[in-house]
């Protein structure tokens, strides 16, 4: 987990997936494109960490260790000021069926395993801009 | 009234299709028309090679004559009729066909039953999609380290300078990745692998594992003597070994040979003749619980019983774990079952023996003697909710037997004509013609 997180900047992306050899290819891309990324490995703690780190931009595995980023998903977009926090969900399980959940608890972009790099970069930079200009902010309160 | 009642009327009726007169008919087959005539008015049983020889003049499958064949072809039929959905077969003529093509009645029968198993298959297939477990996190395995190495790799391959330990990282992020996409795409294939083989005689499990004992009759003389052991008989079944089927099977035989290790045959048989039977008279003699006893008179070799017997074992979710078939008795194939059974009643009041007679319900009734008794499955503790089991056994009652307070009961609701049922699930498709 990298602490060294930046905060107010409007560039912070956490990258919650339990697959090291991902983490790493794609902090190294958004980092790359000026992000400032955080990572977290658990299912359990990752709702905790969100709330912590307060990133402009959530990468979500939807398997993951302890607890499915699907419940996750749900659970933070039951808090308050959380209901518009963009979520990009990855998942291994491209069924017609895990979509529709995804999108019915409030995802903000599905992406399947395997995905390009291209797709992720630009996904992080469309959602994060889309955000800002509906709320009008530059940054999560 | 009873299967000879019918078979008597039968032949009666096959006698007059046929435009052979009483007196032709016992000549041919070598019995006075009196005789026969007494058979027709239901007065005398027939049975064996009277009943094959008429069979063979009136040019009839001897099944035809006898009621129990038929109604397993009505109760199949019926429910073909049910699953048709939208199609509105003339249920109210289900005999009359069963009795004018009844070669096309079987194949509509057969096919029927093989569409409810491959249903079933299905069901089960997609149900493993869905929630195996090993299966998802397999796929989830692989297409993660794919998901891994392709992004590695493009950045690699992209334009421009990467420093050289983060080129060195990814070169070794790759390696590990290959290796390990390797490995879990090997387990993945081995795993469909072993799985394409469990369904490929069509079968479910359990009914490979209940044609297997139908087809000794559910008796298995090594057992018995202790001679064979039950993995030697699985083992010896090509399609049983190593497959789910075998695995059930497994435990049937088990269970047969521990009972029999309890209550051996010749003791049993002898027991039997002095009580009847009475199966707590039996199992006070034997020190043995009820179900034992149960299950001892399901494995006794044909014939040496005074009567068929049939047996049920179900758990508490009403599924059925273990059946015996008894002539006349139908027992839903999939699905459930009619809750009526003192099968259930005896899961609702446990360890407490009850007796039931019961009238099945089809087109003709058939009475049956039926006793139950629900248990609590193996070793009590604080911690732990018993598992509860059930068992009943069938025994056919003789037509002279009298029928006053039968409690009448179903199969399946969809094929059983009783209205204004405490019990019903759903509509039945039959019209109130019976």
């Amino acid at each position: 987990m990298d602490q060294d997180v930046g905060r107010g900047t409007g560039r912070r992306v956490l990258l919650i997936e339990d697959e090291p050899n991902i983490t790493e290819a794609l902090r190294f891309l958004l980092s790359r494109e000026g992000w400032q990324v955080a990572d977290h490995a658990d299912g359990a703690t990752a709702l905790d960490q969100i709330l912590d780190v307060l990133p402009d931009l959530v990468i979500l595995d939807m398997m993951l260790p302890g607890r499915s980023g699907m419940e996750i998903l749900r659970d933070l977009r039951a808090l308050p000021d959380f209901e518009d926090l963009p979520v990009l969900m990855l998942t291994a399980r491209g069924q017609s069926r895990d979509r529709e959940l995804a999108e019915r608890a409030g995802v903000s972009r599905f992406m399947t395993k395997p995905f390009s790099n291209t797709e992720v970069v630009t996904a992080v930079r469309d959602l994060v801009a889309q955000a800002r200009a509906s709320t009008g902010a530059s940054s999560h309160p | 009234m009873g299967r000879d009642t019918l078979t008597g009327s039968r032949i009666r009726e096959r006698r007059v299709i046929a435009g052979l007169k009483q007196a032709d008919l016992a000549r041919r087959v070598g019995i006075s028309a009196s005789y026969l005539n007494l058979i027709e008015h239901n007065r005398r049983r027939i049975g064996g090679k009277l009943l094959l020889d008429i069979a063979g003049v009136l040019g009839v499958e001897p099944s035809m004559l006898t009621e129990g064949a038929e109604a397993a072809l009505l109760e199949a039929l019926r429910e073909a009729a049910a699953s048709a959905g939208a199609v509105a077969a003339e249920t109210d003529q289900t005999e009359e066909f069963a009795g004018r093509f009844p070669g096309w009645a079987e194949v509509l029968a057969n096919s029927h039953r093989r569409v409810a198993a491959l249903q079933e298959m299905v069901q089960t297939l997609s149900d493993r999609l869905t929630h195996d477990p090993h299966l998802a996190a397999s796929l989830h395995e692989v297409l993660s380290t794919a998901a891994a190495i392709r992004s590695t790799a493009s950045i690699l391959v992209e334009p421009g300078e990467i420093e050289p330990q983060w080129r060195d990282r990814f070169h070794r992020n790759i390696n590990d990745d290959a290796r390990r996409l390797a490995d879990s795409s090997k387990a993945l294939v081995s795993y469909l692998d072993e799985s394409g083989t469990d369904s490929a005689g069509a079968a479910l499990p359990q009914e490979e594992a209940e044609a297997f004992l139908a087809s000794h009759g559910h008796h298995f003389a090594g057992l018995e003597t202790g001679e064979t052991t039950p993995e030697e008989l699985v083992a010896a079944q090509p399609n049983l070994r190593g497959s789910a089927g075998g695995e059930i099977a497994l435990s049937v035989l088990s269970l047969m040979q521990q009972d029999a290790r309890l209550v051996p045959l010749q003791p049993f048989l002898s027991s039997i003749e002095k009580l009847g039977i009475d199966p707590p008279a039996i199992a006070r003699q034997f020190k043995v619980p009820l179900p034992v006893v149960f299950r001892r008179l399901a494995a006794m070799p044909d014939g040496r019983l005074p009567t068929q017997v049939g047996l049920v074992i179900c758990d508490a979710s009403g599924s059925i774990l273990f059946r015996k078939p008894v002539e006349g008795f139908a027992l839903p194939r999939f699905g459930a079952s009619c809750p009526l059974w003192p099968l259930f009643t005896a899961l609702t009041r446990p360890l407490v023996p009850l007796r039931r007679q019961v009238s099945q319900l089809g087109r003709s009734e058939r009475h049956f003697d039926c006793m139950a008794v629900g248990w609590p499955e193996g070793a009590p503790g604080f911690d732990e909710d018993p598992v509860f089991r059930a068992a009943m056994l069938i025994l056919p009652l003789g037509s002279d037997h009298p029928t006053e307070g039968t409690q009448p009961v179903g199969s399946a609701c969809r094929v059983c004509p009783r209205v204004q049922c405490p019990g019903r699930r759903e509509p039945s498709i039959l019209g109130d013609g019976f």
